[in-house]
This record gives C-alpha cells, sequence and structure tokens, in this order.
C-alpha cells in the first residue's frame, strides 16, 4: 500500500510539475526561447497568495484569483521590457537574459520578504479522503491538484484548438513570418502566450505552496528548472507532452527518494533529462525537425 | 623587432601586464600594510574567480555554448586535489611540491570528467546544452554530498550511505564524510601561486585561441555546417575546447579547496548559483574577451567589498547587469543609439581634421 501511495503523491507533484510545463512549453514553441524565469513567477505567485490570505484575510479564491492576475501583468511587462527587443538577438543573448530576469526576480523577492521562510497554510479546504480501511490516505491537496491539472490541461487544448487566439498561436510557432503575411498579430500572439503561462504558473504556485509549505525566494528555481526537464521530456511545444513529462517525472521522483535516497533524487531527474535528450532529443511526443543549411 | 609583433601578442602582452601590475601593486599596499584583513582574505578567491571566468569564456566566447556547469568542474578539481592533500599530508611533506601535484590533479581529473561530460552533452546545442550542463552540475553536487570515503590499514572503503556502512577498522580515518566534506585539507594556496595560476590560464587560453585549432573552435562556433564542410572534425575541436575549459575550472577549484580547511559541497560555492556568478563575470567583460573577463571578475568582486552598503544588493546587481548588458548589444533601439553616437564621435574628428 505504500508503494500506491508514493505513487499517488508522485502524480500528484507531477501535475503541479505538469502545469509549470505548460508555461515553458507554451513560451517554447512560440517564441523558441528558455524563459529561465518562469520558475520565479511560481515563486512570486506563491508570495502573493500568502500576503493575500494571512495579510488580507481573503478567502483562498480569491487570493488564487489576485495570485493568477499579478503573475499574468508580471508575465506580460517580462516580455515586453526583457525578452522582446531581442528577438532578433541571438539564442545565447536571449539565454542569459532569462537568466537575469530570473535571478532579478529572486533578488527583488529575497529584499522584500526576506530570506527567512513563510509558513504557507494550505488553501486547499477539501478533506483528506482515506481508502482500503485506512491504508490509504491521500490528502485534500493532492485530490484538488491532480484535477486542477486535469481540468487545465482540457481547456488549455480546447482553447489552442478551436479558439482563433489559440489557432493564431500555432500559427505563429509553425512560422512567424507566414503568420504575419495572414494578418496575425504576432507581438500580440507571444504576448498572450506569456500571460496564460504566467497565470499557470501562479496556480502552479499556489498548489505547490499548499503541498510543501515552506515558502522562500528560491522556492520557485528547483520546480521550475525540473518542469522544464519535464517538458523536455514530453516533447517541447507540445501540449499533452508537457502533461504526460510532468506525471512521468513526478512519479520517478517520488519513487526515487522513497525507495533510492532523498539526496539521489534531484541527480536522477537531471539523469532523466540527460538520458531522454541524448536517446530522443525531441521529447515523447515531439516532431522530429531536420536542420538544414 | 616592433612591427613583427601582431596586433594579438600586444593585446596578450597588456593583459599579462595588467595582471602583474595588479599584483606589484596589492604587494606594494601589502607592504605599507593599507590592506584590511577582510581584503587579503579575498585575495585569492579573487584569482579563483578570474580563472573561472577565463575558462569559462572559452566555452561561451570561443566556443559559443553556454554552460552551466562550470561550477561542477570546479568542485570535481576541489575535491580531487584535496582528497589527494589530505592523502599524502604526510606522505609528501614539502607542501609546495605537494601543492604542484595537487594542481596537476586536480586539472586532470576536471579533464577526465569534462571529456566524459562533452562526449553527451556537445551533441546538443543552444538552450539544451545549457540545461543539460546545468543538470550535469548539479548532478555532482548531489553525488559529492553522498559520498563517504575512509581508509584504514585494510586500504580505502567507500560508501553511499553513512559513516557506518564503510565497515572501517577502529584505526581507521574518515577522509570524506558525506555532506560534511572534506576536514583538514592543508592551507596550500597563496595570492603568490594564485597569481601565477592565472597567468598560466591566460597564457593557455590566449594562445589556443590564437592557433589552428582556436580557429577551428570559431569557424565551428560561427556556423557548425560550413565548418564541418571545410573538413574540420567538429567533434574534436569542440570536446577540446570544453575540456581544456573544464580542466582549468579545475584548478580553479584546487586553488579554492587549499584556501579553506573546510570543503564541503553548498548551493553556494559548487551550485548552479555560482555557475551563473561565473557567467555574469564573462557577459559583463563581453564574451570572447579574455582581457575584459579578468576586470570584470576583479570588479564585480571587489565592489561589494569595497562599498559594504552594496552587498546585500549584490545578487541584484549581478542580475541587473546581465539584463542591461543583452539589451545594450542586442536591441534594436540600443543599437541605433550606439549608432549614433559613434556617428557623431567620428563626424567631429573629421570636422577637426579639416580645420
Amino acid at each position: 500500500m505504500s508503494f500506491v501511495s508514493y505513487l499517488v503523491n508522485g502524480i500528484s507533484l507531477g501535475s503541479v510539475y505538469a502545469i509549470i510545463a505548460l508555461g515553458y512549453t507554451m513560451v517554447y514553441g512560440i517564441a523558441k526561447m528558455l524563459n529561465f524565469a518562469h520558475g520565479d513567477v511560481i515563486m512570486i505567485g506563491g508570495y502573493v497568495a500568502f500576503f493575500a490570505v494571512s495579510g488580507m484575510g481573503l478567502p483562498p479564491v480569491l487570493a488564487v484569483l489576485i495570485s493568477m492576475v499579478v503573475c499574468t501583468v508580471l508575465g506580460v511587462v517580462i516580455e515586453k521590457i526583457a525578452y522582446k527587443p531581442l528577438r532578433m538577438a541571438s539564442p545565447l543573448a536571449v539565454l542569459i537574459t532569462a537568466i537575469g530576469v530570473s535571478y532579478l526576480l529572486q533578488n527583488i523577492a529575497l529584499l522584500l520578504f526576506g530570506a527567512a521562510p513563510k509558513a504557507f497554510t494550505s488553501m486547499v479546504k477539501v478533506p483528506a479522503v482515506v481508502l482500503a480501511g485506512g491504508a490509504l490516505t491521500i490528502s485534500g491537496e493532492t485530490i484538488v491538484t491532480i484535477l486542477t491539472c486535469i481540468v487545465i490541461m482540457i481547456a488549455l487544448t480546447l482553447f489552442i484548438n478551436k479558439s482563433k487566439a489559440g489557432r493564431a498561436m500555432m500559427a505563429v510557432s509553425e512560422d512567424k513570418g507566414a503568420a504575419q503575411l495572414m494578418g496575425i498579430n504576432v507581438n500580440g500572439t507571444i504576448a498572450l502566450t506569456f500571460a496564460i503561462g504566467s497565470a499557470l504558473a501562479a496556480v502552479a504556485g499556489v498548489l505547490l505552496c499548499s503541498a510543501y509549505p515552506t515558502l522562500t525566494p528560491y522556492t520557485g528555481s528547483m520546480p521550475g528548472i525540473k518542469a522544464f526537464v519535464a517538458a523536455v521530456f514530453g516533447g517541447i511545444g507540445s501540449v499533452p507532452g508537457a502533461f504526460i513529462g510532468g506525471i512521468l517525472l513526478g512519479i520517478i521522483e517520488n519513487l526515487s527518494k522513497a525507495y533510492i535516497s532523498s539526496q539521489m533524487a534531484d541527480a536522477i531527474v537531471f539523469g532523466v533529462l540527460i538520458v531522454v535528450l541524448l536517446v530522443r532529443p525531441t521529447g515523447i511526443l515531439g516532431k522530429n525537425i531536420r536542420e538544414k543549411v | 623587432m616592433k612591427n613583427k609583433l601582431s596586433k594579438q601578442t600586444k593585446g596578450n602582452f597588456i593583459t599579462y601586464g595588467i595582471v602583474v601590475a595588479a599584483f606589484i601593486l596589492v604587494q606594494i599596499l601589502l607592504s605599507t600594510g593599507k590592506v584590511s584583513s577582510l581584503m587579503q582574505g579575498l585575495l585569492v578567491p579573487l584569482c579563483t574567480y578570474v580563472i573561472l571566468a577565463v575558462s569559462l569564456n572559452l566555452t561561451v566566447g570561443i566556443l559559443g555554448e553556454l554552460s552551466l556547469g562550470h561550477a561542477g568542474f570546479m568542485c570535481v578539481g576541489a575535491f580531487a586535489s584535496a582528497l589527494f592533500s589530505k592523502c599524502t599530508q604526510t606522505a609528501i611533506p614539502n607542501s609546495g611540491f605537494r601543492f604542484f601535484l595537487a594542481i596537476l590533479i586536480g586539472a586532470a581529473v576536471a579533464a577526465v570528467f569534462g571529456i566524459i561530460i562533452g562526449i553527451p552533452v556537445l551533441r546538443l546545442k543552444g538552450d539544451y546544452l545549457a540545461i543539460v550542463t546545468l543538470a550535469f552540475g548539479e548532478i555532482i553536487k548531489n553525488l559529492v554530498n553522498v559520498i563517504y570515503l575512509g581508509r584504514d590499514s585494510n586500504g580505502f572503503h567507500f560508501s553511499m550511505k553513512d559513516t557506518m556502512s564503510l565497515n572501517m577498522e577502529p584505526d581507521g580515518e574518515v577522509l570524506i564524510k558525506g555532506a560534511q566534506g572534506i576536514t583538514g585539507t592543508p592551507n596550500d594556496s597563496s595570492f603568490v601561486i594564485g597569481i601565477v595560476l592565472v597567468l598560466i590560464t591566460i597564457f593557455i587560453i590566449t594562445n589556443l585561441i590564437n592557433s589552428r585549432t582556436g580557429r577551428a573552435v570559431m569557424a565551428i562556433r560561427d556556423n557548425r555546417i560550413a565548418a564541418e564542410s571545410l573538413g574540420i572534425n567538429i567533434t574534436k575541436y569542440k570536446l577540446l575546447a570544453f575540456s581544456v575549459s573544464a580542466s582549468l575550472a579545475g584548478v580553479a577549484g584546487v586553488l579554492y579547496a587549499h584556501n579553506l580547511s573546510t570543503l564541503t559541497a553548498l548551493p553556494k560555492n559548487f551550485g548552479y548559483n555560482m555557475s551563473i556568478m561565473i557567467l555574469v563575470f564573462v557577459v559583463l567583460g563581453g564574451i570572447g574577451s579574455i582581457r575584459g573577463s579578468v576586470i570584470a571578475a576583479v570588479i564585480l568582486t571587489l565592489l561589494p567589498e569595497l562599498l559594504r552598503g552594496l552587498n546585500d544588493y549584490r545578487m541584484l546587481i549581478y542580475a541587473v547587469v546581465l539584463i542591461a548588458m543583452m539589451l545594450f548589444n542586442w536591441s534594436p533601439k540600443a543599437r541605433e543609439f550606439r549608432e549614433t553616437i559613434t556617428g557623431k564621435f567620428s563626424r567631429r574628428k573629421k570636422t577637426q581634421e579639416e580645420v
């Protein structure tokens, strides 16, 4: 039974990774850049929700909404100031800028909120479910996380495939120039992608902090990197890929924590990334693109 | 005679000159007692950072790939050499010779890791390469934290669990104690050795850049496919540059390890934060410019210490430096702005000439 419990917790952690990975995968698909700062947007989302609940006494649902709005604005502002001027620059320059933004967010948070961890009270008010006569307890956070992830996945898939804006996103990721000629607002579409990704990051931040209730300025960076691993694992640019990659990674991490060594769990997760990139660089669901001269 | 010196050689001599001048200046200040003990403690780390920055510049500037695992190689060099020094502390009493061997061992082990990691990593490029080097750096740091190594009359004992599972004789001594790292490393590093190593590093890198090998590596950076069609062995040259860079980072690690009596692998010293800090030095100094890396590493290390109040904002400044440099160099508006400024200057020069 303990195995099932580890597995369920792994799926829950993986759901958070999947939500974060969506932000990476969508931005990578469209802007062809690794948004290193995405993990830190999660952290900001966590702090906003924390202060909304414990500082202003707002109900959790409202706190999540506020956090989503703040992160959306933040994501769009970051894109506008730091990434947009570099659209034509070398990938190296863009990556360094993204690292810089990530550091900037961490250190602003450090100055504003201090290094001391904040005890995050869980935003989830769903009672735990006891199964199999008490042998298996699934916490409310786990249930809500998994359900949220599934809802977000379905909604996002529908949005991308059915709505006009979603199709514009697909077109821009396929070919920016051609999309512009077809009358698509490329800059607007990229900004929209950042907005959606950042709003999802806020949700992920609240879920992550509800499950692991300490909040520091560095909370977001490791899950952020791991979620990128998940996005690569599933195939970058693919929404269902992010889901599968996230869940698998969460399970791998939790099982290796339980059965191998808790100190080695991170190393194993990164090992997975290396193996995936070497064996199948495009990930599980990615498309193979050949380089042409 | 003067005409025979090429522009590059002249440039290199200026770089060496700056380092030597800085060394003499520090020695004069030291002898007059104008240097606080805090600053004195900073001299060896300063050399470490300069070596790291110069060696990372080989990967970022010359090879054109972003490595975020540079601190991992430093970690490898540091632990390998510290282990060696600790084991041979009684066998080789001459500290100078022992440190010389330690440097060679640190460099060799880091180079081997550079090759092992480079073979898979260099098949990737761009963002993927960056994230995989980051992953390797974190794996190294995590692995070092779970290694337990002991020595007794039966030889070496190795474990990845704890000291108890080493199963040692009572006379045994624990050499590496997992997360507590290595304690009791001899303090062999000094500022003089540091400066010598900095000079050697600059010598190796500049000569590599100006050699046939360096030109091949730069050709690969500028256009991989074109270079390949000219018959340049891509894998060989990439791997060579990467492992030289790793090996020199290992040397920096040796210097770092022998400056401290306790060596532990923390996120602060060997994590990716450190790798990014080195990257900041390289970026501020100018990607591809060795002299720039040296100067940037010195300024960015000393500035927060000199201006005590700035220390809280140190990382914030680093972040702003990264973003500002990139925007200044690459955004179309900043480019226009720079062109108008340089245009004005050159026009003024012309008008002066006409007058």
